[in-house]
Formats: structure tokens, sequence, C-alpha cells
């Protein structure tokens, strides 16, 4: 059994809050510039460039890159050998994102419930997602979701005969729906299988996959990333949704087991400020 | 991929002219708005207002109640966003623009007494885009995203209503060249349509 005292955990979540929001990540900065390179719009080259700009002087000025600072969401894999001690691990990521909002100057943007509007002010609680895993490690990513382009995802019950073919209409008509609003060249994770529940959770996690725009180890999901990049790309709709050649900077594809009766799928969104950070403790 | 678009064809934004920026004064006069056009690449100077969801369902309750707003809309220059902190010695924090149709249903109701310009993000309704062209009004799109350098372009500001919204609260911002791009201007032109029309191909 190893014991991890939970005060470190809400270290890690602070650092990697104020890191995610402030730092945009080496293989997202490359994602972008390649997307410059690939971008033949006037407009498009003009906003991929201050993009590209804006993260220089978000990590230089230690300020958000996007004002819109988001859901903190964890997805935490715990080795099913490992004993949190020193209290609650759900109070100690909601301290950790609490602090790291606090100390980074980022903005609390969680509400208490879509009914009663009341800002919770130190932008808890964490959205957090646990699995089990074998082993004593954890490891811990964070997703800093901003609104406007997860008001833009969607999930549909496919039935299996709308198959492949109707999954990739419905992510071009996801796409098509979100238009500028999605901060476009968006990142897609798209989650499919399992329940109406579990595509939900697939999709999000998708957005997490490392560099961002790496291929799925699942030759048949490669194929089909690449094909809806260049669907997505073929809308025109291009950087900020000003018409260009450039849509998508990733699409992650995660598929999961179903029923025989069933072909769930979910689509998640993420704008070009793309946040994540990963650590194993 | 140019002039075939028919109206508006002088406003293509893939014309070098058209694109380089245009430094314009706030607030905006009416004989400037109705020069611009959808695909302008504009700097701002000047003064404006902020407002966003929670801002602007007072603003209503305020016009529903006959009270008065905040700030008079005529001739106003008003931006959708909700900022980052500032950190101790800057004018504001990171200050981009958030998705403007989520104040579809309100705009007209500012438009209608005079708002000569907002700035936001996204595609906006019909009812909105029929009373900017009624009223004189034009939407102008920030780029979302570049929230660092944007703040960079904010020289003061201050709460001058609604301070218990915290980061929803009504500020007046002074900007010196914030760079913003003209999507709905007052002659039918979109450059949320017109632009990926032009660049819409099959695919392959």
């Amino acid at each position: 059994m190893r014991e991890i005292p939970v005060d470190e955990v809400a270290d890690i979540v602070r650092r990697l809050c104020i890191e995610a929001n402030h730092e945009l990540r080496g293989d997202q900065v490359d994602a972008l510039r390649r997307a410059r390179s690939r971008e033949e719009s006037p407009i498009g080259k003009e906003v991929l460039d201050r993009l590209l700009a804006n993260a220089e002087v978000s990590a230089r000025e230690r300020i958000a890159f996007c004002q819109d600072t988001g859901y903190a969401v964890c997805f935490l894999e715990i080795g099913q050998d490992v004993h949190f001690t020193g209290g609650s691990l759900a109070a100690a990521l909601d301290r950790g994102v609490a602090e790291g909002y606090r100390d980074g100057y980022l903005r609390a943007s969680l509400v208490r419930s879509p009914v009663d509007r009341t800002n919770t002010g130190d932008n808890t609680p964490a959205m957090v997602h646990y699995d089990l895993v074998p082993g004593a490690d954890v490891r811990l990513t964070l997703l800093v979701k901003g609104a406007g382009c997860d008001n833009m995802s969607a999930l549909r019950m496919l039935t299996p005969a709308a198959g492949v073919e109707g999954m990739k209409r419905f992510v071009v008509e996801t796409i098509e729906a979100a238009g500028p609003s999605a901060s476009p060249p968006v990142t897609v994770g798209i989650g499919m299988g399992g329940t109406f529940d579990r595509a939900a959770v697939l999709a999000k996690k998708a957005l997490t996959r490392e560099p961002t725009g790496s291929p799925s180890p699942d030759p048949r999901l490669a194929e089909l990333e690449a094909e809806l990049v260049d669907a997505i790309d073929a809308t025109g709709i291009g950087p900020a949704g000003f018409g260009g050649t450039v849509t998508t900077l990733a699409v992650h594809v995660e598929a999961y087991p179903t029923h025989i009766a069933a072909f769930p799928v979910a689509i998640n969104l993420d704008c070009h400020s793309h946040r994540v950070r990963t650590v194993t403790l | 991929m140019t002039d075939a678009d028919g109206a508006g064809v002088g406003a293509t934004p893939t014309s070098d002219a058209r694109r380089s920026p245009t430094s314009i004064s706030l607030p905006l006069a009416a004989d400037t708005v109705r020069e611009l056009r959808s695909g302008d690449s504009v700097l701002l100077s000047g003064p404006l207002v902020t407002g966003r969801d929670a801002a602007h369902a007072r603003f209503a309750a305020a016009i529903e109640a006959g009270e008065d707003l905040p700030f008079d809309p005529a001739g106003e220059t008003l931006y959708f966003v909700g900022p980052t902190p500032a950190r101790p010695g800057h004018a504001i924090g990171a200050a981009g623009p958030t998705t403007a149709s989520r104040m579809d249903a309100w705009s007209p109701l500012l438009v209608e007494r005079g708002l000569r310009a907002m700035i936001g993000k996204g595609r906006r309704s019909d009812a909105v885009k029929v009373a900017m062209r009624e009223h004189g009004c034009v939407y102008l799109g920030a780029i979302e995203g570049t929230a660092a350098l944007l703040s960079q372009c904010v020289t003061s500001s201050e709460v001058i209503a609604y301070s218990d919204l915290g980061a929803e609260a009504v500020h007046r911002l002074e900007v010196r060249d914030f760079p913003a791009l003209v999507v709905n201007d007052l002659h039918d032109g979109d450059l949320y349509v017109d632009g990926p029309a032009r660049w819409r191909r099959a695919s392959s």
C-alpha cells in the first residue's frame, strides 16, 4: 500500500491550474504553427499569428491567455494500491483549484446551479472523473474547459444502421452549427460507444490525448480521424470563423464496447486555447 | 476566391487594401458606422462599456421597470467580456470576447436605444441583425483566445454598475488600438457567412 497525502494532490492541482492557464503547452503551440502553415486565407493567417503572439504574451506576463479560465476538469486514474491520507481527496482537489485560481489571477466562472446563478467565488467544484486502475501510481490530468466551446458540443444516440457515415455527418453538422462560437480551429474529442453517459466522458477524455493531433493507436480510428479533419476543414469556417482552410487543430476519436442496438456518439469541442496538463504521482 | 460574391465586394476580406487596419475613435460617429464594411480591420481607441449575460438580464429588467440604465446606450460601444482579475499595477486581466449570441435576446433593446457598436464573437440572430441595420449599429468581432494581447490595449477600467456581479459587472474601459474586424455592417455584409463561403470546398 502506497500512501499519498492529499495535500500533495492539492499542491499539484494548484500548480497545474496556473500553468495550464498561463502557458500554452508546447505541442499545442506546434499545432497552431502547423495550422498557420496550412492556412491560406489572409484573415485566417492573421488570426493564427495573433493566437501565437497571445501565447507568448500570456506566458511572459503570467496572465491567462483566455479570460474564460473555464471549468477545472480532473481525470484521476488511481492505482488500487494507493491510500490517500490526511483528509478528503475531493476536498483537496477543490482546494487546489481554489488556490490556483486565486493565486494565478484566474476568473471564477462557476455558479451554484443553473437556477441559482450565484458565483461560487473560487471556481469550485472541480469536475472530477475517477478511474481505478491496477498498480500504485496516480495519473492526474487537468483539462481547463471553456464554456463557449462546451456549449456547442453534442451527443446523439445513433442507430447501428446510421453507421460511420451517419457519425461523420453528425460531426460536420455539429461543427457547422458551432461555427465561430466554438472558437475555431477547434480540437474535437469524440466518444463512440458505451452508454449515453460513457460516450460523453470518453469524448471529454479524448480531448486530453497527448500530443495533440497524434493519431489513435487503432488504425481504423486513425483513418477516421484523418477523414474527419478533412471534412471539418472543408466547411471553410476557418480561424475564428472568419473563413479559411483550417477549422480543426486535431480530431481525437475514442471507442468503447456498446450494445447491439446502439451507436452513441458524443462530440466535445475545445477552442484553440486548448489547456491540458498531465502528471503522474 | 475573390470578387464573386455580389454585394459588398469592395469589402472582400482577401483584399489587401481593405485589410490594412483603419484607426477609429470612440465614441463612433454615425458617418463612420455607415462607411464600415464587413471584413474591414479596425483599431479602436476611446471609451467603451462592458456587459455580458447577467448584466444584460439587469438591463432588460431596468428597461421593463422604466428605470434608467447604468449608461446611456446612445452612441455607445458595448463589449461582451468578463475579464480575469487584474494583477496589481495592471488596468485589467485577460479580456477577450465572449459568445455574443447569448446576448441576442436582449441586444435589440439596446440597439433601439441608439447603441452604435457591439464587440463579441460568434453569429448574431436575424432579429439582432435587422435591429442593427434599422438603427445604425454594427457588430464587430474581436479574436477570442487573444485575451492577453487585448488586455494590453486597455489603458483603464472602472466598474460603473452591478459590482456584485464580479467579472460580470459593467465596466467603463478606455482602449487604445483595440483590434477588431467588422462582421455585420449596415449593408447586409456578414463576415461569418461570406468568409466561410469563400473557402468552403467539397470534402475529399
